[in-house]
């Protein structure tokens, strides 16, 4: 009898998940979260705490999973147990600018550049007004804004600033956070997509949703052939049809693809390969299980457009099924 | 007996109290040695370098010490012209009165305002009129921040100073007039010199106050982490710095944020020792 109601009581008890991780993809998440919980009945949460913040976490072993826009390198995989990588939707960092009466600009890499470097101060330079011809650029100062925190989006936008220009990549690199010399900075995406918005001459580096959901104007920027293009839906998509790794572990900044936004990139759910960690039950495997299979269904795929994300394309959506069929919990497969 | 009860029971919280002090120091040195140890405990205070490029990473606090120093100061030197008339005003010139209460009142309320609340409005409503004064590009910055500190810790330095002013004795003031004294040498000869260390300490414990916050700082400073050289230039505090970058820490930048959090706590308690030594030097 009394066994019996402890099974009812832990059949009654719901399942539920939660992650921590990356702020970028949280528009997506908060809502492609919410219609899983509503399908299969699995509350999940998720904190926004940052890419590092979130590896962090699952390598504590107190999260079901992590979100990065950063893949773990091959050191830091060999430093925790074997995990796997889910990539979930397409992304973009955009660039952000306040300029009053100024809707349409023109950017090269190397123009940024110069901007977070201080070689070029002035919204006046004939650099930008080279590239922007007849468009009245003001004699304002330039306030180049960064992320005060470590961030998976400044790894995404410095990996494309390395690959562009030989001065970023001497004096800052690539990372999750560097040391900038110019400009102020804000915590967060919604920090800097907010001090852009309140300081005229302004120009930073956020995701895109964020951009959009202030209806804040973003920049045009020349890809690797040469076009200006606007981030959306098609031109990410398009930055995604270079080859990709088996295990997903691929940056597309800078991409040779005709159309394609150069700063596009993949953000990912982490995982443990083995489920059965800090005494979580296998009913909880079996959720992470499921929530993931969503992640990569149609239904969740549609939802990233809505929200300015890209679908992934079906050969990477074959290569993460391919990786979740390798899940297991105390050695065997679910 | 009950009164027996009664003494061990205090003895236990007291012992508590002291031994949650003593886990917080011994933790917080624990979690800064790896930090000392790679750069040296001077080398880490007195470097302004912070990078967290994987394979250059050099981590040191002169710049956030500089800025928390340069801040709470300012705030301390802003604050002064407007805390020291209330007091006297509340504690003093009008004391007892209607006026006195509702204008001490409204002050006390200051203090009870959530500090991300003053940060919105120094991002709002301060920063913008920075920027249309012309003295900043972009607003952000130790001016601002030290402004929106000074008025955050009023409340602290007022109240207490009109507390100790006060306190001075009726009968020593009474002398004082009957000896001719006018109000102005009342205050300066009497009530100035009886209640000097207590507001000294008044201004001691709203100091520690601007030291440590974070949040209303944190949205104004903008964030840079270099040695601030003027007024307009931005920076970032001890409290801020950790704030932006814990979430992301790891290895030995955690360590290095802890660090920075056992040399804020060492500051804020030389910045204690050195009040309690001046009151000491002070009281009559």
């Amino acid at each position: 009898m009394a066994v019996s109601s402890l099974l009812l009581i832990s059949c009654d008890q719901k399942t539920s998940l939660s992650g921590a991780g990356a702020t970028f993809p949280l528009p997506y998440y908060n809502m492609v979260f919410k219609t899983f919980s509503e399908n299969a009945g699995i509350d999940v949460s998720y904190g926004g705490i940052g890419s590092g913040g979130g590896i962090r976490s699952l390598r504590d072993e107190v999260v079901d999973f992590a979100g990065s826009d950063a893949y773990l390198s091959d050191r830091e995989m060999s430093e925790m147990n074997a995990t796997i990588h889910v990539p979930t939707c397409l992304g973009a960092v955009v660039l952000s600018y306040n300029l009053p009466g100024i809707s349409s600009l023109n950017l090269t890499g190397d123009i940024i550049a110069g901007i977070y470097l201080g070689s070029i101060s002035r919204w006046n330079d004939p650099a930008i007004k080279t590239i922007n011809p007849g468009l009245e650029l003001p004699d304002r100062a330039i306030t180049p804004v960064y992320r005060s925190d470590g961030s998976g989006t400044t790894y995404v936008f410095s990996d494309y600033m390395t690959k562009v220009s030989a001065d970023w990549e001497k004096s800052l690199g690539t990372g999750k956070s560097l040391n900038f010399a110019q400009g102020i900075a804000a915590k967060g995406n919604p920090g800097v997509a907010g001090t852009i918005s309140q300081t005229e001459g302004a120009i930073g580096y956020i995701g895109s949703e964020y951009a959009f959901a202030l209806n804040s104007p973003i920049a045009y920027l020349q890809n690797a052939a040469g076009e200006f293009v606007l981030p959306s839906s098609l031109s990410i998509s398009a930055a995604a049809q270079e080859e990709i790794a088996d295990d997903t572990r691929s940056m597309i900044t800078n991409s040779r693809v005709k159309g394609s936004y150069p700063i596009s990139c993949f953000t990912w759910i982490i995982v443990y390969k083995d489920q059965a960690y800090a005494n979580r039950s296998e009913a909880q495997a079996r959720a992470t299980l499921s929530l993931l299979n969503f992640m990569l269904s149609p239904t969740a795929q549609a939802q990233t457009t809505t929200v300015h994300y890209a679908p992934l394309s079906d050969e990477v959506i074959a290569k993460a099924r391919k990786a979740l069929s390798e899940i297991q919990y105390n050695g065997k497969p679910l | 007996m009950s009164d027996k009860i009664f003494r061990s029971l205090l003895l236990v919280s007291a012992l508590i109290l002291l031994l949650i002090f003593a886990g917080m120091f011994f933790s917080l040195s624990k979690g800064a040695i790896p930090a000392f140890k790679e750069f040296g405990f001077l080398g880490f205070i007195f470097s302004s370098e912070w990078n967290s490029s994987t394979g250059a990473e050099q981590y040191g606090a002169l710049a956030f010490i500089s800025g928390t120093l340069l801040t709470s100061l300012l705030a301390l030197a802003f604050c002064l012209p407007f805390s020291l008339p209330v007091s006297f005003f509340v504690g003093e010139y009008y004391r007892g009165k209607k006026v006195a209460g509702v204008l001490g009142g409204i002050v006390d309320l200051l203090a009870g305002i959530p500090s991300i609340v003053y940060g919105l409005w120094g991002f709002y409503a301060l920063r913008p009129l920075i920027q249309s004064l012309g003295l900043s590009e972009q607003g952000f910055g130790m001016l601002t921040s030290s402004l929106v500190l000074a008025i955050m810790i009023i409340p602290y330095a007022s109240s207490l100073s009109a507390e100790f002013i006060r306190m001075v004795p009726q009968e020593l003031k009474e002398g004082a007039y009957s000896l001719g004294a006018t109000r102005a040498e009342v205050i300066r000869n009497i009530i100035l010199p009886n209640s000097f260390s207590g507001i000294f300490s008044a201004y001691i414990l709203a100091l520690g106050r601007a030291i440590g916050e974070t949040m209303a700082v944190t949205m104004l400073i903008g964030n840079t982490n270099r040695i601030p050289h003027g007024l307009m230039d931005t920076g970032n505090t001890m409290a801020s710095i950790i704030a932006n970058q814990f979430g992301e820490a790891d290895g030995l930048k955690l360590s290095s944020l802890i660090a920075i959090g056992l040399l804020l706590f060492l500051i804020t308690a030389i910045v204690n020792f050195l009040g309690r030594l001046m009151i000491k030097r002070y009281s009559i």
